[in-house]
């Protein structure tokens, strides 16, 4: 199962045993790990799952759409590796991703 | 001393996230959480937006989507009273009683027992074919009956009518929607959204009625075949949904004597009348920052309502001192349009429409007095997160400069 390092909004790391087919999201969620929000529950709505996609093996996640650059553009610490972890979905390639929880998702 | 034993009743939105909030944050004492339905915790949104079972096959009485794993709870020590109700609570003992005999202790009761459908209590309503929409057996009554293929009246045009409406066309099902007050979503939604909705929902063959008063159900070999209308027009169908809103779930709270208006009456901290009682979600009756009516208190009916209450309950519990609020947000899917409100549209505005209905995306700003009151976008997540941003920071916004179609969106918000 690929692992996902979480960096918690307290600077501490977590490593995850995420399953394929789910979100980097819903490894956040079923462990209940800090900073994830995730009010709509993965459906791209809310912008209250942000991430910062630190590092990330070729091939791990697909390019965001368009909703998704759009919702992200407007967060007050939006940054060029911004992703909503709702969509980033793991499969074997992911395994070693590393992302950073925003501290600012309410 | 700080609480240690904490019961919430309810396992709704507001009552899962608040349990694994209060576990996240540190809380290390007795976590139990009461809930009348079979499941724990789920996501109601979809139980409107598609019909026709679940996609993966799998169990057609399981919800689409868990709020946490069923099996998150025992592994965070929460202790799940799943298929119980509490019947009463004695606040001198701080302790209530489950409907199996169980008395549970508590420093702090959380309630959290959200809402159920508005009945109309009108004749024929017990008729076979006829729905609420509320829990996902609802839903799966609900989804048997769309998928038969009858024709589908729903009895009051708000967002789960339209929501169920749409997904009901895409299964080709005939809809007609019978609202009684003269537009749809007359009560949540600003006019120009109303009709530009309205519009999209004929295009896509649903027939909507508006300022038609239902008065009962007419009866066709043992099950519902039709509405009846004021004017004693009967609209044929033979699958009913009901969408008249929700009335809040408080006799508890009445009966144990906390202070009960339209919901429960909580102040910005989730605090009721009893200092050791909390309560959250849609049964709440709560203050809302920027709502210049009905003594600026409502019921929030809403997930990013329930959310934010439950961060307050939980700094209340932990003796944190309070956070900022969120600033109140909705969001419905309806066909191909996603619609995301934010703030409460409410009272008198000016509205000023950014995009274009026709060709995409579009929004609706609602001014006041130089500030935003609320924004309706369509399709147009960046103006939603803007006026996300406008509402708050409270900033002053200019009509004109909104109304300029190439006024950059980066722009205004610099400029809040």
């Amino acid at each position: 199962m690929p692992t996902i390092t979480y960096v918690l909004p307290d600077g501490t790391e977590q490593q995850m045993d995420v399953p394929c087919g789910q979100s980097v999201m819903d490894g956040s969620v079923r462990n209940n790990l800090p900073g994830i929000v995730a009010e709509c529950g993965g459906s791209c709505s809310c912008a209250t799952c942000h991430v910062f996609l630190e590092h990330a093996p070729d091939g791990a996640f697909d390019e965001p759409m368009t909703e998704e650059t759009d919702l992200v553009e407007f967060l007050e610490d939006a940054a060029p590796n911004s992703r909503l972890s709702c969509q980033l979905i793991v499969s074997e390639n992911a395994d070693g991703a590393r992302v950073r929880v925003s501290t600012a998702n309410g | 001393m700080s609480p240690r034993k904490v019961i919430v009743v309810g396992a709704g939105h507001a009552g899962g996230t608040f349990v694994a909030l209060l576990r996240r944050e540190g809380f290390d004492g007795e976590i139990a959480m009461v809930g009348t339905e079979v499941h724990a915790p789920y996501h109601r949104p979809p139980l409107s937006k598609s019909f026709g079972g679940p996609k993966d096959g799998g169990d057609r009485g399981a919800p689409a989507k868990w709020l946490y794993d069923p099996a998150f709870y025992q592994e965070q020590g929460i202790d799940l009273h799943l298929s119980e109700t509490v019947t009463s609570v004695d606040r001198g003992g701080r302790s209530v009683t489950l409907s199996g005999g169980a008395v549970l202790d508590y420093d702090v009761l959380v309630l959290a027992t959200g809402a159920e459908p508005r009945s109309l209590g009108l004749p024929g309503e017990g008729l076979e074919g006829i729905h609420t929409l509320r829990d996902v057996g609802d839903a799966v009554r609900l989804d048997e009956a769309i998928t038969s293929g009858r024709p589908l009246a729903i009895v009051g045009g708000g967002y789960i009518g339209l929501e169920v409406a749409a997904a009901a066309r895409a299964h080709g099902v005939d809809v007609t929607v019978i609202e009684r007050e003269d537009r749809l979503l007359a009560r949540v939604a600003s006019p120009a959204l109303s009709g530009l909705l309205s519009e999209h929902h004929q295009v896509s063959g649903t027939a909507i009625l508006t300022g038609a008063q239902t008065v009962g159900y007419v009866c066709d070999a043992g099950r519902v075949g039709g509405v009846r209308l004021a004017d004693d027009t009967v609209i044929p169908c033979g699958t009913v949904l009901v969408g008249a809103g929700a009335v809040p779930r408080q006799a508890l709270a009445e009966q144990a004597g906390l202070e009960c208006g339209n919901g429960i009456m909580v102040d910005a901290r989730c605090r009721t009348s009893d200092e050791s009682i909390l309560a959250i979600g849609d049964v709440t009756n709560r203050p809302v920052d920027g709502l210049e009516m009905m003594d600026g208190r409502m019921r929030v009916e809403s997930i990013p309502s329930a959310v934010d209450q439950a961060r307050h309950a939980v700094d209340v519990v932990l003796g944190r001192p309070a956070q900022d609020h969120e600033v109140p947000w909705f969001w419905s899917d309806q066909f191909d349009l996603k619609i995301k409100i934010a703030g409460i549209v409410h009272g008198d505005y000016e509205t000023v429409q950014r995009g274009d209905p026709v060709r995409g995306g579009f929004a609706l700003y609602h001014l006041r007095d130089g500030r935003l009151v609320a924004a309706e976008a369509v399709n147009a997540p960046k103006d939603f997160m803007v006026a996300k941003r406008m509402l708050s920071t409270g900033c002053p916004v200019e009509a004109a400069a909104l109304r300029d179609p190439d006024a950059d969106l980066r722009g205004l918000v610099a400029a809040a």
